[in-house]
């Protein structure tokens, strides 16, 4: 023992560190705050230390090349000892780390963290998700697939619609005039040294800032924060009730980031890595490019956003977005922290969280794509051509042919981008049929060029047997009378 | 001289210094910024763009829309498969065609055709257009991006090198009728 003493003093004569290390680790923190609500932050600061660990790792094989990105991924999963695994904890490193870091930020803004004086702690803190939602876009990137290429498409699409500078910047995006060997060498640099330094940067600033101005305290209904008697109120709850941060804080931060490492091996085993998916070949074109989850809120988004506004909301929604969170800790600097006074808060949490997964259990699904295979591989349900007539079984064909089954689900059946059919004759009678298919109209193509009267003909007569047994289709009750005839019969 | 005034002749010097590194950081800062820019500014290609032949015109049965691919103009011998681009190329009649660029009008999604209902559709985001390219339903503000074409020597000639997006001024331009037949 007396050799290891000997050898701590030598190194401690010469780093000076053992002193700022105990007071670090003995800081008095609230005796409330040794929660489990306060294991987030260094949760996501475990995540990224796996991040960059299996990242080195990853960058012992990986090639950042056009040609060659693909082929590396499929030799990590295959050709190298336990490739996939490094692979897989570094995918699902990425998604628990978002998961953590907005975990964070909820758990921040319920206990109003942000609040004076640790407004700084939290704009670096907006920052910090910034980053990481980078290194994760970038990431996905690298995973140098067909939804990485057309993911590329996307964002230079997007940035193509900023006014003025938007063809340059897709230019300076891709690093040429396509999506190539530049565009992958530049976000390979971004992903493994622009950003994580900035992350790197910003992590060490957030942390500096935690332990200058101390842990928030536990927010507690009444006590209210105001600038003036703060700083004095904190130092009794710390100095006067207070708990060393080490060991009796930091024992729950050890136990949840080992059950967070635990859970991200777990699912690399059982899930296994991400992709990579399809080369990326921009000539075969038969792909539905998907986005990794984090994305897929956005993906739904642009799908609803009406045309006309869409560039707008794209350009000028995210900076909308960034200068609420920036803004928020000087509108609500002083005042109640705990969230059962926070009404709104409470509300704005809920109604995000509700919208950001409405959309993303959307976009799982992709309603508004039509189904590329539905006219050739979802049949008409049987009970739809049982017993009609070779009129209707025509338009059924015709109904498969020109691909209505793409747009238009029967039975549950085929695609969700138009409305299901299966009682269409209940809403449309006949006229309005052919009217619809010949036009279109309401989002619709019009189909008038593309099928001559007699299929038209058929399919409208297809389309009129689509109605439940027991309700007669609609029908233009004026019709009949002009005709001079009786009522039409059902079909 | 006096204490103060040493003083002050180092902080003099210190701040000469500063100036003098401000100066030199200027000086490195003209070329870095311009290695930075020059996917943009293009100094050292003659534009993004040029004539490509996309094969002999029997490929292309006049009344029929078929897939082409073409190696860009502008490639490095590391970008591998990304630097074959493909197109839709329909022939109208016998001397007009309409060479659509492969890049959804909406966020450059790859659209494909199909010849039974003569539309082309997008698997993103829903976006269709007719067999003409111009649009039919869903997201895109617009028609398909059209490359401009020649015919030489039986060929079929296009002028491509550059992905379309929607801000591009060229591809605002175009999109109507082809610009040479």
């Amino acid at each position: 023992m007396r050799v290891i003493q000997k050898v701590g003093d030598w190194f401690d004569l010469r780093l000076q560190l053992e002193t700022p290390i105990r007071e670090t680790a003995e800081h008095p923190v609230p005796r409330e705050t040794a929660s489990w609500f306060y294991v987030f932050g260094s949760a996501a600061l475990t995540c990224f230390m796996l991040q960059l660990v299996t990242g080195i790792l990853l960058a012992l094989i990986y090639v950042p090349s056009a040609g060659e990105a693909w082929n590396s991924l499929q030799t990590l999963n295959h050709g190298v000892a336990l490739g996939w695994f490094i692979r897989a904890l570094h995918g699902w490193g990425s998604n628990f780390m978002v998961a953590i870091v907005l975990i964070h930020m909820v758990q921040v803004f319920l206990f109003g963290a942000y609040k004076f004086p640790r407004e700084l702690t939290w704009i670096v803190g907006v920052f910090l998700l910034l980053v990481t939602l980078g290194m994760a876009f970038t990431g996905q990137v690298l995973r140098f697939d067909q939804d990485a290429y057309w993911g590329l498409g996307i964002g230079a699409s997007i940035a193509s619609r900023v006014p003025v500078i938007g063809p340059w910047a897709v230019n300076l995006m891709l690093g040429g005039p396509i999506i190539a060997g530049a565009t992958l060498s530049r976000f390979f640099a971004l992903h493994v040294f622009v950003v994580p330094g900035l992350l790197i940067a910003f992590v060490g600033l957030h942390l500096l800032m935690v332990l200058k101005l101390g842990i928030n305290e536990w927010p507690m209904p009444g006590r209210v924060v105001r600038r003036s008697t703060y700083m004095q109120e904190y130092h009794e709850l710390t100095h006067k009730q207070g708990v060393p941060f080490v060991p009796n804080a930091v024992w729950k931060d050890i136990f949840f980031s080992g059950f967070i490492l635990l859970a991200i091996a777990v699912c690399a085993i059982h899930f296994g890595p991400f992709g990579p998916g399809g080369q990326p070949d921009p000539t075969i074109i038969q792909t539905a490019p998907h986005p990794d989850f984090f994305f897929l809120w956005l993906y739904a988004l642009l799908s609803f956003l009406p045309p006309a506004a869409e560039t707008p909301i794209l350009l000028i929604g995210p900076a909308i977005g960034i200068l609420v969170l920036l803004a928020l800790p000087f509108v609500a600097v002083e005042g109640e922290k705990s969230w059962k006074r926070r009404p709104i808060a409470v509300l704005a949490i809920l109604m995000i969280a509700v919208a950001l997964g409405t959309l993303t259990q959307l976009a799982e699904h992709t309603p508004w794509s039509p189904v590329m295979d539905a006219w050739s591989s979802d049949p008409i349900p049987p009970q739809y051509v049982h017993g009609r007539t070779a009129l209707e079984r025509e338009g059924a064909l015709v109904f498969q042919a020109k691909q209505c089954h793409n747009c238009h689900s029967l039975d549950g059946q085929g695609g969700q981008r138009g409305p299901a059919l299966d009682a269409v004759a209940l809403r449309l009678t006949e006229d309005q049929l052919i009217r619809q298919v010949i036009q279109g109209g309401g989002n619709m193509p019009a189909y008038g060029k593309n099928l001559s009267p007699a299929e038209t003909t058929a399919l409208v007569a297809f389309l009129e047997t689509l109605h439940p047994a027991s309700q007669r289709p609609a029908r233009n009750a004026s019709q009949a009378v002009v005709r001079g005839g009786s009522e039409v019969p059902p079909r | 001289m006096t204490a103060e005034n040493r003083i002050s002749r180092r902080t003099a010097l210190m701040k000469l210094g500063v100036f003098f590194n401000g100066v030199v950081g200027v000086f490195l800062a003209v070329p870095i910024v311009r290695y930075l820019l020059s996917p943009v500014t293009r100094e050292k290609k003659f534009g993004y763009e040029s004539w490509l032949s996309l094969g002999g015109l029997e490929q292309f049965p006049a009344g029929q829309t078929r897939l082409a691919t073409y190696r860009n103009p502008l490639v490095n011998d590391w970008d591998g498969e990304t630097g074959n681009i493909a197109c839709w190329v329909r022939r109208v009649d016998d001397q007009t065609f309409q060479i659509f660029a492969i890049n959804c009008a909406h966020l450059g999604c790859p659209v494909r055709w199909f010849p039974q209902s003569n539309l082309f559709m997008c698997p993103c985001h829903g976006g269709a257009y007719y067999q003409d390219g111009s649009r039919a339903s869903g997201p895109p503000e617009r028609g398909l991006f059209q490359h401009r074409y020649k015919i030489e020597n039986g060929k079929l000639l296009i002028k491509a090198g550059e992905m379309p997006t929607p801000g591009q001024p060229v591809a605002r331009k175009a999109g109507g009728k082809p610009t040479c037949a």
